[in-house]
C-alpha cells in the first residue's frame, strides 16, 4: 500500500505467469531489449555507404524549414504547393519556424483553402468530387453493422456536411443576387 | 497506377496516378503487395496534422516486391520481397549514427522535430505512402529488410509499424519484474504493447479504452485485465483503488491525438483543430501512475501545443519518455519473437480490404464499424 513501505503483493507469481502467457519475461534482462541503451554509436550498422548522401535535384523550388540549414539530400516531391494554399504554405514556411503557434495554423488554414481549391477543381474536371463516395458512408448499412461509438462521432456528420452546406448556401445567395441584377 | 487520394477532411479516394520514378539514386520503387491503415492515418484523415495536400496519397505500413532500383543500390535487387519500416532515413546523420532512425535529419526539409514518414503529410517530409500499387523507397540500402521466406505477409505488414511500435513503448516503459503497466488505448498499438509488457516481466497489465469489442481483444489476444473507462465516474481515482492507491508503476499512452473521455478536450483538439492532440490519455497516465513511476508515450500528437499536465508530472517526479519508434532497430529481436510464438500480429487483423473500396476502408476504422481493429489494404496490382 502507498501508506507502507511494501508494494502490494501480485496475485500471480512470476512462475504463475511464466506458465501461463508464451514468453513472459523473454526480455527481462534489458540487455535483451533492442532500444537500451537508447543511444549506440554506430554509423556504419544501417548499411549506408556514404557519409552525407548524395543530393536529390532540385527540380522545383523546394519549401523548408528555416530551422535547417540547408534543403535536405532528399526530400518528398508529392504535391508541390499550388494556388492560393500554395502561396500561404510558402509564407508560412519562409517566415515562422517550428516553434511559433504561427507557422502550424497558417498550415493548417492552407490545408483548408487546398480543399476548396481541390473541390471546385474538381468540378471543371472529368472527376467531380463526391461526397457520397469520398466519405465512404456507405459502408454504414447492414454489410458492416452499427457504429460502437456512436456518442463520440455526434460533431462528424456536422464538420463534414457543414463546408458542403455552406458552400451551396453561398452559390445560391449568388445565384439569386446575379439573376436579380439581371433583372432589374 | 491506382493510389488512394486524399481529398479534404474526412474523404478519400482511389485515383489514377503516375507510377513514381527514381528521384536519387539511393532510391528503389516497390510494387506493394500488402498495406494496412494505421490508426494515427485517421489523424490525416480527420484533418488534424498541418500540412496534409489534397492529391497526396497516405499509407507508411507496407511490404512488397522491389520493381525497380537506382544506380547506387547495392543491397536490393528487382524481385525482392522486402519490408519497410515506416521511417524513412539516410543512416549516416549525426541522429542514425546512434541508432534514432527515427529522428533522421537528412529526410525532411519541412520540419526538424521529426524525422521521415511515408505518407504521413509534409510535415514528416512530403512523400507518397504505400496504399498504392507502388511506391517510391528513399535510401534503399538502409530502410527495407528481405522479408523472411517463413514469416507470413500480413505479420510482416504490421511489423513496419504496429507491432514495432506497441514493443518500444513498453521498451521505453523501463518495465522491472513484477510492475503494474496500464496501458491506455486498446487498439493495434495498445494491444501489441500489453503483449510486449509480459515478455518484458510485467507482473499485471491493465488495458482501458471505452470500446467493449476491442477489450475483448485485450483479454484474450493480450491477457490483459481491462476495464472500460465509460463505465466509472473517474479512472484515476479507480486506477488508484485497484492498485492499493499506489498508482501503476507503468503507464502507456497508446490513444494519441483524438483521444475521447473529456468533451472540452476532445472537441477543442479533434475536432476544432486547435491543439495539437487531446491529452486525455497521457493526463490519465500521468495521474494514475506512481510517483516515481514511467509514462511511455507511444500515441502520435500533431506539432501545435497541447493542455499537458506537467504540474502533476513534475510533483510525482515522473519520468516521461517517447519517441516515434526506429522500427528496424526492433526488428531482428521482433523476428525471435514473432518466430517463436510469443507474438502472433495478425490476430488483430479484421479487415482485408481491396484498395479501389479505401474510402469504406476509413470510414469504417474511423467510425469503429463492424468490430473494426485493423484493416489491411490490398491493391490489385
Amino acid at each position: 500500500m502507498a501508506y507502507t513501505p511494501d508494494k502490494p503483493k501480485l496475485a500471480e507469481t512470476s512462475e504463475q505467469l511464466r506458465a501461463r502467457i508464451p514468453g513472459w519475461g523473454a526480455d527481462l534482462d534489458p540487455k535483451d531489449r533492442p532500444s537500451v541503451p537508447r543511444e549506440v554509436f554506430d554509423p556504419s550498422f544501417s548499411g549506408a555507404h556514404w557519409e552525407f548522401p548524395e543530393r536529390q535535384p532540385e527540380n522545383t523550388p523546394r519549401e523548408r524549414s528555416i530551422e535547417h540549414a540547408f534543403l535536405t539530400p532528399v526530400f518528398g516531391t508529392s504535391c508541390p504547393p499550388k494556388g492560393l494554399s500554395g502561396v500561404i504554405r510558402r509564407y508560412s514556411y519562409a517566415k515562422y519556424s517550428e516553434g511559433r503557434a504561427a507557422h502550424w495554423l497558417l498550415l493548417l488554414a492552407a490545408d483548408r483553402v487546398d480543399t476548396v481549391e481541390g473541390t471546385l477543381r474538381s468540378f471543371v474536371s472529368r472527376r467531380p468530387d463526391n461526397p457520397v463516395t469520398e466519405t465512404g458512408i456507405l459502408a454504414e448499412g447492414p454489410r458492416h453493422g452499427r457504429r460502437a461509438d456512436r456518442g463520440h462521432h455526434l460533431l462528424d456528420p456536422i464538420i463534414v456536411a457543414a463546408p458542403w452546406v455552406l458552400g451551396a448556401a453561398l452559390g445560391v445567395a449568388v445565384v439569386r443576387r446575379v439573376a436579380g441584377r439581371s433583372r432589374g | 497506377m491506382q493510389a488512394m487520394v486524399y481529398r479534404g477532411p474526412y474523404r478519400v479516394r482511389v485515383e489514377e496516378k503516375d507510377r513514381p520514378s527514381i528521384e536519387h539514386p539511393n532510391d528503389a520503387i516497390v510494387r506493394v503487395t500488402r498495406a494496412a491503415i494505421c490508426g494515427s492515418d485517421l489523424h490525416l484523415y480527420h484533418g488534424m496534422m498541418p500540412d496534409t495536400r489534397v492529391g497526396s496519397t497516405f499509407g507508411h505500413e507496407f511490404v512488397g516486391v522491389v520493381d525497380e532500383v537506382g544506380s547506387s543500390v547495392q543491397n536490393l535487387k528487382v524481385g525482392d520481397r522486402v519490408m519497410v519500416p515506416f521511417n524513412i532515413f539516410c543512416g549516416t546523420c549525426f541522429f542514425c549514427a546512434r541508432g534514432l532512425y527515427s529522428n533522421c535529419h537528412n529526410v525532411n526539409p519541412n520540419a526538424t522535430a521529426v524525422g521521415g514518414i511515408y505518407g504521413y503529410s509534409h510535415t514528416t517530409g512530403g512523400y507518397d505512402g504505400g496504399q498504392a500499387e507502388y511506391v517510391r523507397v528513399p535510401f534503399a540500402d538502409v530502410g527495407p529488410t528481405l522479408l523472411p521466406d517463413w514469416m507470413d505477409e500480413e505479420d510482416a505488414v504490421l511489423l513496419t509499424d504496429a507491432v514495432a511500435t506497441g514493443y518500444f513503448g513498453a521498451q521505453l516503459g523501463d518495465i522491472k519484474e513484477g510492475d503494474v503497466v496500464v496501458v491506455f488505448g486498446a487498439g493495434p498499438v495498445g494491444q501489441y504493447a500489453a503483449a510486449s509488457s509480459w515478455l518484458m516481466g510485467a507482473g499485471r497489465v491493465i488495458v482501458i479504452d471505452h470500446l467493449d469489442y476491442r477489450l475483448e481483444k485485450a483479454r484474450t489476444f493480450a491477457h490483459a485485465e481491462t476495464i472500460n473507462f465509460t463505465e466509472h465516474d473517474d479512472i484515476v481515482v479507480h486506477m488508484k483503488k485497484l492498485t492499493d492507491h499506489l498508482g501503476a508503476d507503468v503507464a502507456i499512452d497508446a490513444v494519441g491525438a483524438e483521444a475521447d473521455g473529456n468533451l472540452l478536450q476532445h472537441v477543442t483538439a479533434a475536432k476544432l483543430k486547435l491543439q495539437g492532440g487531446s491529452p486525455i490519455a497521457l493526463n490519465w497516465a500521468i495521474d494514475s501512475v506512481r510517483k516515481g513511476g514511467t509514462v511511455s508515450v507511444m500515441g502520435a500528437y500533431g506539432p501545435m501545443f497541447s493542455a499537458v499536465k506537467f504540474g502533476d508530472a513534475m510533483n510525482k517526479g515522473l519520468t516521461l519518455r517517447m519517441n516515434q519508434t526506429p522500427v528496424k532497430r526492433q526488428w531482428p529481436r521482433l523476428f525471435e519473437h514473432v518466430r517463436n510464438g510469443y507474438l502472433k500480429p495478425n490476430e488483430i487483423v479484421t479487415h482485408r480490404i481491396p484498395l479501389e473500396h479505401i474510402a469504406e476502408g476509413y470510414h469504417m476504422f474511423s467510425a469503429k464499424l463492424d468490430g473494426c481493429i485493423k484493416p489491411l489494404i490490398v491493391p490489385s496490382a
